[in-house]
Order: C-alpha cells, then structure tokens, then sequence
C-alpha cells in the first residue's frame, strides 16, 4: 500500500513502485465503456446539475410563451424593465405553482390540504419509482431493460384478476394479489431474460416486442368474460376487491395507499440485492464484465435470466400499485406511461437504488406539480415533459453540462491513479 | 542523417510519461531503448513520430529542429515505425498495403502497383526478405508480415526505423533472422532505433543502449555490459534474474489429460489430441508462439471451452463436463492469459476482485449475505503479502497498473488450498523486479505439492520455471522435453520441428545467439 504510515528502506521503496501504466494504452482503453454505461453509471453531480439546466430551459420556455412577456418585448428597448419583471413574474409564477402542486401549498387554508400535493407526489411516484429499480437493477447487469412498461401491464393484470375474481380473507387476499403481480411482471421480464441467456436474443428488441404483445394481450383480455365488466361493452374490468386493495394511509380524500412503504421496501432490497448478497456481486461482476464474470464461475446466462425476472417482478409491483392502489380497475391505460418514465427515472438515479428511488420522488413532483401549474398559472403540462426530456438529454451529455458550468473536465480514473505512482516514484 | 530528441517531456495531466529526456541516433547505429513496460519507452516513440505532441523539447535532424504534426510529416521526414501491433490490411497483397497511403495511379486514377512491386523485390532481394509482393498478407506468418512493415517505411526512405517491441510476437528463430535484418540494415546506412525490455537481444544487437526508467534517461549502458548490470539500471537496484529453485520433490501424478481435442465454433481443430500428466510438486511449462493453442489449452483444463473431447482428470475425478464454478471449486486456481479482460473486473474494487470467484464462500459469505469486513480486512492482508500498489482496498481494480493487476490476480489464486494451479502468462507486463516476486511464489506453491502448468511465450520464463516443457505447435504437442532442454533445441520444437529433428539440427547449426 502506497500510504502505509512506516517507510520501507529507500532501496525497497523502488521494488514496491511500479511504472506508471502506459498512457498509449490508456488513451487506447478509452472508449471501451460504451456510450450507454456512461450514460448510466455517470457522476451524481451531473445528474443535478442536468435538473438545474432542465429547469432553467424550462423557465426560457415558459417566458417566451407567456402573454405578458410578449408584449413587454415589443418595446423592450425603451423599457427593459419592464419586460424583465414579466418574466420574472411569469416564471417565478409557474415555478411556484409547480411547487405548491407537489410539495406544499402554502396557501392552503387547512393542515390536510396543505399536505395534499406532497400525498400526490408520493402517490405518482411510487409505480415511477418501483418501475424505475426494475429498470435500474437490469442495467446493473448489462441489460437495457425498456419492457417496463410491458411488465407492468403483466403485473396489473394479473394482480387485478386475483383481486376482483378471488374472494380470500383480507390480508391475505392483498398479499395473494401483490404476488400474482409480482408473478405477471416477472414471467414477462423472465422471457426476455431467459431468450438472453439461451440464444443471446438482443434484450432491447425482445422487450420493446413484449410491450407491444401486453398492450394488446391486455386489450384482449379486457374483451373476455373473464376480465370484462359483466353487462359492459368497454375494455374495462370489474375493482378489485376492498380486501384485495392497498389501504389508504389517509382516508378517503387522499390517494395516496401503502403502496408507497412497497415502494420504499423494494428499494432497501433492491440496495441489500446489489450490495450485500451474493447473488448480486454475481450480476454486477456479469453488467461490469462477463468474461471475467465467466472465468470465475459465474453463470452468465443464470445472472440474466435471474435479473430480469427480478426487474420483472419490480416493474409487476408498479403494477399492482396502479391496479390495487390508485386506479382499482383494470383498463387499457393502467400503466399509463410508466415504464416508459421508469428508464428515464432510472437514468437519473444512476441505476442505484437509492438514486432511483430520489429520482423516482422528483418526477412524481414534477407530475403532480405539473398539474397544478396549468390548473394554476395556465401554462401547459407539456412544460414538465420538455422539463423531463432535457434532464435526459443533459445526463446523455455530462460534458455539455460541464462545460456550462465550468467543472473540469473528470480525469479518467487511471490517470489519477497514475500520479501517485509517479510522484512516488520520485520521491 | 543525425537524429536528436532534445529534452522532450510530455506530460498526461498531472503525470509525467517522458520527463527531458535526450536521445541522439545516428546513421549506421542500432540504438536500443531498454526499459521496462510503462517506462515511457513507447510515449516518447510516439512523440517522435508524430502521433503526440511533446509538451516540452526539440526534435532536431541534422541539427535543424523540426515539428511533426503527424505520422505523415515524420514518414515525410525520412522516419518509419514498425509498431508492435501491425498496420497491415489483412485481405489485401503486400504491394497493396505497402502502397497504401500514397499509392501511384495511372490516367483517370487506375491503381498502378508496377512500380511498388519493383520496389518490394529491390528491397526483398538486397536483405534477403524473400517476400512475394502479390502474396496475401493473411496468408504470411508473422515474421514476414514484420518484413512487410519494415518494407513499408524502407519504400518510404525511411532513414531512422524504429520497431517497437518487434520481437514479442516471434519464435526465437524469427527473432534471430530480424536481429540479421536489422545488422544489414545498420550495415547499409540506416538507423535503427529497438524497443525493447528483453536484456539478451538488446545485448546482442545495440551500438549504443540507452535506458529509461520512469519517464526518465537513467543512463547510457555498454551492450558489452552484463545481463545483470542492464536489469540493475533499468529497474533501479540489483535483481537476481536466476531463480533458485532446489529439483523438484515429485509426488503422485494427480492431474492427467488424455488425448485432449478441441473444436472451434466454426469445426476448426484447435486442439490435436493432447495427452501429459503432471505430478504434485512439478512445474510443467508450455512453451510455443503464442496462438498455436496454449489459451485454448488452459481454457479447455477451466471448462471455459465447448466441443472439449477426451479427458481430464484432477484426483481421479474427470473434469470434462464440469462447469467452471466446480472446476475452481475442486481446487483448480488458474491466472487467466488477458488479465484485464479474464482476470479482473476493472471496476469492481481491489477488495471485491480478490474474492472473484470466493465471493460465495466462508468467510466472505454467510448464505446469502457477503461480509464486507472480511472482504476488507482479506483486501488488507493480500495488499500487503503481494505488495500490491494500490490506493487502497476500495480502489477500482482498473486503476491498478498492469503488473498490480496481475499481482491481485495471483494473491486470489494462490490463496487458498490448491491440487492446481494454472498460470497464462504469469508475467507478461510485469515489471523486472515484480516478476522474481512472482516465480518464487509460483515456486513456492509448486513446493508445498501442487501440481502446476504454467503457459508462457517467453522462452526465458519458461526456462526459468519447467521441471518439464512441453512444446506446442498448431495446436498439436510436439513433444515434452526436460527443463534443462538448450533454448534452440527449444526454438526449433516451436517452429513445428519435433524433439529429436530439434537436437540434431541444432547441432549441426551451431549456438544461440549471444
């Protein structure tokens, strides 16, 4: 160890450094990471910062699609003040309103109302943030799981079948069902996963197809007897049952159901899974490396084939959040847009658990805030999905965000170790 | 023609890869560079040739400074470069890739290959290349495919050559015929600039020897001067570069492989019917050109490898159609060829690589849940028996040089309770001083009763450490000869010769080298 507190004898000191790594071979060693696990794996600062500039370039937009700010331009050089306070008020109106939306109003005139929004955001963010460790957890092992949204749907429909078709006690009903939504999730991931390990079928392709097989398998089912709403023509099923449901943690008037501690357990476990447990050194040795991963004995196909259904199972329990918590019927739009949102919320987070899981809560904010804001201020919802679609595009580009932000640029990680070679070598 | 590197520095950020360092070469002179890997041998070639830009110094020919802005000006400028890993386009004929680059055309811009083609036959027939300019690249060994770079820089006018490591991908007898192509070519004026870290053939062929360590001119040395006293200069205090090891006490004869074939995907036989055994407390080396089967040798024993047939035996227990988990798990330890790809995961920890393939065992693991202490406090204890160059057990391995890689690899492998130990390559990047380190402790395990295969293209290293060799050569074994078996009996055996063509040959064609 290069810092022990005793020094060798000087002639020992040169036994012990080593040269330097040639820098040839690491300039050459560069772009091994591919693209995507930059992406992914890139530092926390980025992905703050990304949000900072997302939320500025939301700010430009709403300014310049503000009434008030348009006709304060026209005779902006006479009186620059003018249109300055306008945009000011635009956006500070908007940012507040989002902010009221999803954490706090602060206008409101009783305790409950007040916490209303903060409920929301957490009610929004629980399938986001469920969705999201499936989606974070795959990338961990290599996988670029984009069948969130596909399992999702296996997951909700599944759960929602036990939940309106079972009658069982309660308790045990909800836990029957949050299974079977565990179970659908899974065999969906699971198919992609075991095409993977067997045949090295390409995840991406297999999971986009799988999205599109459940949004129609779902369609499908909702027309038969089994999940129709009896004496109904719409793709709609029956609620699940009271016993089957997620209980609300505040009564009637919030939405927001225990299915957010589901949420907050699956992000412990998913943290243990990666961190702590063997099964998990053996995923992120086969996502880091899986030659190496191979020559130590591990079995690459079974960490895929288990990596999924475990994302699967993930993106299942986003499901049953849906089905046995905010919505309670089965229809087409249960999954909304989820698994989609999941990747980029996975993105965010770095693919790390906990990452994931603040990702997860700034999205549903945005979401719930989102609405407020154009219910509020007048300016679209539409602002929060440019706001979302930037954070992706600034984390696609950490140089970009450095260089707006002056940071220099992030030595690669073998130079940095290279200096202290080389200064002790000198020494 | 006077070529003098002038103070050149070149800094990486904060780390210094060339720190001022002077070099003049001069016509009719073989100039070696003798170094160790990461001394900055190669970044200062680079520099030279145009490929970086120095962050201090002057390159001066003839006295007159010039700047190069790429491999073009310094081609220009009357310098070549055989790089260790060849530029050549494999599917196309020698005159197309000698060509390459500025190639002459006729009317309306239809290739004309006439003129280079005479020129590769001026230049075969004056150094005796004897390369067919229409031959495919594909098809040539890889001794002639260096020919073929070191035709390109000639048909450029080249003045100053410089090869860049060109010996680590030859047999001991294509080294041979490139240290006369390298005579002749002094002989005729040129200068020759060799890159090297292997002591006997800078000895053999240098004028003038320059070493280099750390980034620095440590001195100029005599070709005349001892093996010894080169290694002493270039790592910085003396070295013992012969091993000691007492003959070996052989025990039972544990690990057997019979008539070992191995398919690739594509039907290709990689492997021909293998058959040896090793006793405990032997070191059976396999030396051979590297790619005539020696990785698919070690990955066939690891159960890394489909389409295996025959059998491989370890304590009586057959190998074959275990996975690689019960391979290791039987007691197989095995240092993999390419450690930073087989070896190590780069960015995993130091701590986290050292239990690789122990993660799920006691102590590291108690069911399912890994115990980070252990992990650590294991980390802590390997760091230092295997002085390992860290910043610390939580460093990724991947910012670890490559011989501290290799270092991390070997404390993993060896230990634990061993009944074999397979090592590819044990020391291929490592530093002189590292490498003793690691045949002792090879040594040592080969001491305390295990059997052991070491794979190795250097001959030295092979000589060092077999109680046998085994020779192998496309795919096939040529035959098992004694350790103390002469090093040219060795070269021919890996050309395909077999054991007894090997020693009569050698016997009537005199001596090895130096």
């Amino acid at each position: 160890m290069s810092n022990t507190p005793e020094l060798p004898p000087a002639e020992h000191t040169e036994t012990l450094a080593t040269p330097p790594p040639a820098p040839v071979s690491q300039l050459h060693a560069e772009p091994e990471s591919s693209l995507l696990k930059r992406i992914m794996t890139g530092n926390g600062l980025v992905s703050v910062l990304a949000v900072v500039l997302s939320l500025v370039v939301g700010a430009i937009l709403i300014a310049f699609t503000d009434e008030r700010v348009t006709s304060t331009a026209s005779y902006f050089f006479s009186r620059p003040t003018d249109m300055i306070s306008a945009v000011w008020t635009s956006v500070s109106e908007a940012y507040i309103a989002l902010f009221q939306s999803s954490i706090i109003n602060t206008s409101a005139s009783s305790f409950s109302d007040a916490i209303y929004p903060l409920t929301e955001t957490l009610t929004i963010a629980t399938p986001l943030v469920l969705a999201g460790l499936g989606v974070a957890l795959a990338f961990r092992v290599g996988l670029f799981n984009i069948g969130a949204q596909g399992q999702i749907i296996l997951g909700a429909a599944f759960a929602g079948w036990v939940g309106f078709t079972l009658d069982l006690p309660v308790g045990i009903h909800l836990i029957v069902a949050v299974i079977a939504g565990i179970i659908g999730g899974a065999l969906w991931g699971g198919i992609a996963g075991f095409l993977k390990a067997r045949r090295g079928a390409h995840e991406v392709i297999v999971t986009i197809m799988l999205n599109y097989i459940a949004v129609y398998l779902l369609l499908y089912l909702l027309s038969t007897p089994a999940f129709q709403r009896p004496g109904s023509n719409n793709p709609l099923s029956e609620p699940v049952a009271e016993s089957a449901a997620y209980p609300l943690m505040f009564g009637a008037d919030f939405r927001l159901h225990y299915g957010f501690f589901v949420a907050l357990a699956a992000v412990a476990f998913t943290w243990w899974l990666l961190n702590r447990s063997t099964t998990g050194f053996e995923m992120r040795a086969v996502g880091a490396n899986p030659v190496a991963a191979k020559t130590a004995g591990i079995n690459v196909g079974r960490a895929y084939l288990l990596a999924m259904l475990i994302a699967g199972g993930l993106a299942g329990l986003a499901g049953t959040a849906q089905i046995l918590g905010t919505e309670r019927s089965l229809s087409g739009g249960i999954a909304a847009s989820f698994g989609f949102d999941a990747i980029t919320v996975a993105l965010l987070g770095r693919s790390s658990p906990i990452g994931t899981l603040f990702a997860g809560l700034l999205f549903g904010a945005l979401r719930a805030g989102g609405v407020g804001m154009q219910a509020n201020t007048g300016i679209p919802i539409d602002i929060v999905l440019v706001v979302q679609s930037f954070i992706v595009l600034f984390i696609a580009a950490p140089p970009l965000v450095r260089s707006i932000f002056r940071i220099g640029t992030a030595k690669p990680k073998n130079k940095k170790a290279a200096a202290p070679a080389a200064t002790g070598g000198a020494a | 023609m006077k070529l003098e590197l002038r103070g050149i520095t070149k800094r990486f950020g904060n780390f210094t890869a060339n720190d001022h360092i002077d070099v003049i070469v001069e016509s009719g002179q073989v100039h070696s560079l003798l170094g160790e890997n990461g001394a900055g041998k190669s970044t200062l070639m680079n520099v030279l040739f145009g490929l970086y830009e120095a962050t201090e110094g002057q390159i001066l020919i003839d006295d007159k400074p010039v700047k190069f802005n790429g491999p073009g000006d310094a081609m220009a400028a009357g310098i070549g470069m055989v790089h260790q890993h060849f530029m050549l386009v494999p599917v196309f004929t020698v005159a197309e890739n000698v060509a390459l680059g500025n190639e002459d055309t006729g009317p309306g811009g239809i290739l004309n290959l006439e003129k280079t083609r005479a020129r590769i036959r001026e230049i075969s027939d004056r150094y005796g290349f004897g390369v067919d300019p229409d031959a495919l690249v594909e098809d040539l060994p890889v001794g002639v495919q260096q020919r073929v770079e070191i035709i390109k820089a000639l048909v450029r006018n080249a003045k100053v050559l410089i090869l860049d490591e060109p010996t680590a991908v030859l047999t001991p007898q294509e080294t041979d015929e490139l240290l006369n192509i390298m005579r002749q070519l002094r002989d005729s004026g040129t200068a020759v600039v060799f890159i090297s870290h292997k002591l006997r053939e800078v000895k053999a062929i240098s004028d003038v020897i320059t070493v280099i360590r750390r980034g620095k001119v440590v001195g100029k040395a005599d070709p005349g001067a001892s093996a010894a006293e080169l290694a002493a200069l270039m790592v910085g205090r003396s070295v013992s570069l012969t091993l000691d090891k007492d003959a070996p006490t052989l025990g039972a004869e544990t690990f057997k492989v019979t008539d070992l074939s191995v398919l690739a995907d594509t039907g290709q036989l990689l492997l021909d019917s293998l058959s040896f055994s090793i006793s405990q407390g032997e070191i059976l080396a396999v030396a051979g050109v590297q790619g005539n089967g020696q990785t698919e040798l070690t990955e066939a024993i690891m159960g890394l490898l489909d389409h295996v047939s025959g059998s491989i035996s370890l304590d009586g227990k057959e190998l074959i159609g275990r996975s690689v988990k019960q391979i290791i798990n039987s007691g197989v330890g095995f240092v993999p060829e390419d450690r930073s790809t087989d070896g190590v995961i780069g960015t995993f920890t130091v701590a986290e690589n050292l239990v690789l393939n122990q993660y799920d065992k006691a102590p590291f693991a108690h069911g399912m849940n890994m115990k980070p202490a252990v992990m650590l406090k294991n980390a802590l204890k390997k760091i230092t028996e295997f002085d390992v160059r860290t910043q610390g057990p939580d460093a990724a391995a991947g910012t670890l040089s490559g011989g501290n890689q290799q270092k991390v690899v070997m404390a993993r492998e060896l230990s634990r309770p061993l009944k074999l130990f397979i090592a590819s390559q044990p020391t291929r990047g490592v530093d002189v001083g590292s490498i003793e380190f690691l045949h002792r402790r090879i040594v040592a395990e080969r001491d305390s009763g295990t059997p052991v295969l070491i794979v190795s293209t250097e001959l030295d290293e092979v000589v060092e450490l077999a109680d046998r060799i085994a020779v192998l050569y496309k795919g096939k074994l040529v035959g098992i000869v004694p350790g103390d078996t002469p090093r040219d009996v060795l070269g021919l055996m890996m050309a395909g010769a077999s054991n007894e063509e090997a020693e009569t040959q050698s016997g009537t064609e005199g001596k090895e080298p130096a």
